[in-house]
């Protein structure tokens, strides 16, 4: 059974233009799939109905086993536990520690009230800093995160959604924002968490070489359709200039 | 203004026009603030020598007049209690309208509000509190509380908590909107959002305002004193009255040393937690 | 999912403890490593500490609270609620409105053009050092004074009237412009002022070529809040210092006549200017961007 399955799922914003038409496809559990397109096509739209952060118009979402365009506010943050994010500006609490805002990724498991008021236990702790060892981090545990650089910052991201324990991460545009080197250092340890933890990742890229050089299965969207579904190798240029809806020599990235 | 754009072009041609254009608008500019000016005066009465022609004498009134004297002195103790009470006044009345100026806001903003009617109806009602004076305040209360300590207190409240809801909305807008999204993507709940979120995101520039409204605070309560007799304006008017200019200098310089004291405190708190 | 998402090894985890701060209690710390985190916390405990001691000191003259308050719940319904005329005419206080316009925008631009002069003295990047220091700290001085004070000190020193009153309105505008423009200027880019300098510009040059259109924007942004605070002051000197206007119209309503419902409506003419003064004031501020 996938683990999550679109059914012809649409998105208005406003009663004149759609954001996303009859989408349909199906993840299967521990793949790493890459959504590009345009931007304005809807590929951020795709990620954050998953997490219902914007609420799809029609058709059904299947995430492990539930209908969640018809969760009620409790099991929407059931489903946002399962659920890690990453953004492009990373979206950490700045004048907060590493520590810290890696262990709000642990805020969907705790009461109301320990939240609140940031109680955490030795445990959680601990866990935070091996997740942050993992990632590279130690030296800058305990730095607010205003101190570090954007690659860095993306790796707190990464650290947080991780925290969750996430059955499946979502990745927004998560490289758009970085310079090649931290860019690769990224992918890296997110193809790293997908092989070893088996944990779903999903892939918001404009850089169609890095979706092509990471993932095993592309989708490609334009103006809220899919166009294209399957591996990166029989990913042709033809497809491509119609997913950008532009012509030969018109992209600056190079496919070869 | 408009050509400046078009002045980095390298078209000498081009640029010389930009000039004359901004000397137009200059000019044009230039007119319309004096015209302004002159139909003011007229409204009001206004005799523009007259105003610098008083400035001088005033310095040289203020000089002679304007010197604590004896008796002056020996009315320290009492403008020093009048002085604190006036600075407790105001920094209760901030944090009191902070407070609620916080809660009340973020139903206001962008990022957290609960539905676009409570978000615009927030919106309203802190434009309301912002725009009444706090003289018109001042006259109602005085009604029901009389000559009291809590007539003040009121009446700055409002204007404080409809001035501060705007801008906590605005900085939490700026400052938290990415971090608010993220931390729902976790599952934290609304609260834990706000508690772990949003608070730690803007509390340095809330804190910010908190003193600034402090500072402004002790000058509006100065005037509200005056207006209902009570506090330190209270003391300044009935000193003036009674023509004993020596004693009022002093409540002067007091405020004077007070209103620095707290923006020299402020800044340095500001150069820390920034 | 286990409830440790990476597994644990033994080396790695006493690495770990190496790096991890405990407090006292033996417990984990998880808070930055930073000055403003303790400064944070003192600040708002030492204001939270002041209101309580302020509440438990202050004066109430043993005022019966509740029926305070029932009566000004019954007074708001009055004044907002059933806003009339009796002893004004509308004609009347749109010229008090008038007024209390003119004698904003008189102190507005009064104040304006000696900040100019008075920023150009102060700001860091294009004034003398010393003379810097000396006007900035003559305009905190006359910032720190109330502006009532100084409407009333002027209504002594220079005789009553609008004289008075738009002297002492302009007197604190132009400080806090002073403060406002000199810092915009000091926001300046450094380098164009060196490359105008090196390229032989006089004094006056540089600051009608670079730092006037640089700072044009910002300027008239704080020009138009300063409106709009000198606006809400001349009200509040109309009502206090007796320097007429709008705010002279609500003083006589609410403590001469005792006219709740009047005080109301000249509220209401008063809520709609400001309001249509900030509309206006967003539609120029845009235009001059």
């Amino acid at each position: 059974m996938p683990i999550l399955e679109f059914q012809k799922v649409s998105k208005s914003y406003d009663s004149k233009s759609k954001a996303l038409t009859d989408v349909s496809f199906a993840v299967e559990e521990g793949e790493f799939v890459s959504i590009i397109g345009p931007s304005g096509s809807g590929k951020s739209t795709i990620l954050r109905c998953i997490n219902r952060l914007v609420d799809a118009t029609q058709g059904a979402i299947v995430f492990d086993g539930q209908d969640i365009t018809r969760a009620n506010k409790k099991e929407i943050r059931q489903i946002r536990k399962k659920t890690g994010m990453i953004f492009q500006h990373y979206n950490l609490v700045d004048r907060l520690s590493v520590v810290e805002n890696v262990l709000h990724g642990r805020l969907g498991h705790k009461s109301a009230m320990a939240g609140v008021v940031g109680y955490y236990t030795e445990q959680e702790k601990e866990q935070a800093f091996q997740i942050i060892a993992k990632l590279g981090l130690t030296e800058q545990a305990y730095k607010r995160c205003d101190e570090l650089s954007g690659g860095q910052k993306q790796r707190v991201g990464i650290a947080r959604s991780i925290m969750q324990g996430p059955r499946l991460i979502l990745c927004d545009e998560p490289i758009a924002s970085l310079d090649p080197n931290s860019s690769k250092v990224i992918m890296d340890h997110l193809r790293n968490i997908n092989q070893t933890m088996d944990i779903t990742c999903i892939f918001n890229l404009h850089q169609v070489d890095v979706a092509i050089k990471y993932s095993k299965r592309i989708i490609g969207l334009t103006l809220g359709r899919i166009v294209y579904d399957g591996p990166p190798d029989q990913l042709d240029k033809a497809t491509i200039y119609e997913i950008y809806q532009s012509n030969e020599g018109e992209l600056i990235t190079d496919v070869g | 203004m408009s050509g400046e754009r078009a002045e980095k072009s390298p078209r000498p041609e081009n640029q010389t026009s930009v000039f004359v254009k901004r000397k137009r608008t200059f000019t044009l500019a230039f007119l319309a603030v004096a015209a302004l000016f002159v139909i003011s005066a007229l409204v009001t009465d206004y005799n523009v020598i007259a105003g610098f022609e008083s400035i001088p004498k005033a310095v040289v009134w203020i000089v002679k007049n304007l010197v604590p004297d004896e008796r002056a002195w020996s009315r320290l103790p009492n403008i020093l209690a009048k002085l604190a009470e006036t600075a407790l006044l105001s920094v209760a009345v901030t944090v009191c309208a902070a407070v609620c100026a916080f809660f009340f806001g973020l139903l206001g903003t962008r990022t957290t509000k609960i539905n676009p009617w409570i978000g615009r109806g927030v919106r309203i009602v802190a434009s309301f509190f912002r725009n009444v004076p706090d003289v018109v305040w001042a006259i109602l209360l005085l009604f029901s509380f009389g000559q009291n300590i809590l007539t003040g207190f009121f009446a700055l409240f409002f204007v404080t908590f409809g001035l501060l809801t705007r801008t906590f909305i605005e900085t939490i807008d700026e400052v938290s909107a990415d971090c608010v999204e993220a931390l729902q993507a976790t599952g934290a709940t609304y609260m834990q959002t706000v508690f772990q979120g949003i608070i730690p995101s803007s509390i340095a520039e809330i804190i910010s305002w908190i003193l600034y409204m402090i500072e402004t605070n002790i000058r509006s309560s100065t005037l509200i004193g005056v207006l209902t007799a009570t506090g330190i304006g209270y003391l300044f008017d009935l000193y003036y009255k009674r023509l004993d200019y020596g004693s009022a200098s002093l409540v002067v310089v007091s405020i004077v040393v007070l209103v620095i004291a707290i923006e020299l405190v402020s800044n340095q708190i500001r150069k820390v937690i920034m | 999912m286990s409830e440790l998402a990476v597994p644990v090894t033994g080396s790695l985890s006493l690495d770990l403890h190496k790096h991890m701060k405990k407090n006292r209690g033996g417990k984990i710390k998880i808070g930055a490593q930073s000055k403003s985190g303790p400064a944070v916390k003192m600040t708002l405990l030492v204001l939270l500490g002041l209101t309580i001691f302020g509440f438990l000191t202050f004066d109430y003259k043993g005022i019966d609270f509740a029926g305070a308050v029932s009566a000004t719940m019954n007074n708001v319904q009055v004044v907002f609620g059933q806003p009339h005329l009796k002893y004004n005419t509308l004609p009347g206080a749109m010229h008090g409105l008038l007024v209390t316009f003119a004698l904003g925008v008189l102190s507005t631009i009064i104040g304006a053009s000696i900040a100019l002069f008075g920023a150009l003295l102060c700001a860091r990047n294009i004034a003398n050092a010393r003379v810097a220091t000396l006007v900035k700290g003559f305009v905190a001085f006359i910032r720190a004074v109330p502006t009532i004070l100084w409407v009333l000190i002027f209504a002594v020193a220079a005789g009553l009237g609008s004289v008075a009153a738009v002297v002492g309105l302009s007197f604190h505008s132009a400080a806090y412009l002073i403060k406002a423009y000199s810092e915009s200027f000091e926001e300046m880019d450094s380098g164009t002022i060196e490359a105008l300098k090196a390229s032989g510009a006089s004094y006056w040059q540089i600051v009608f070529q670079a730092v006037l259109p640089a700072s044009i924007s910002y300027m008239t942004a704080w020009t138009f809040l300063r409106f709009e605070i000198n606006f809400a002051n001349a009200i509040a000197m109309g009502a206090a210092a007796g320097a007429g206007g709008i705010g002279y119209d609500l003083f006589m309503a609410g403590s001469f006549y005792f006219d709740l419902r009047e005080l109301g409506f000249i509220t209401y003419i008063v809520v709609a200017a400001v309001i249509l003064l900030e509309i206006v004031a967003t539609k120029v501020k845009a235009k001059v961007r």
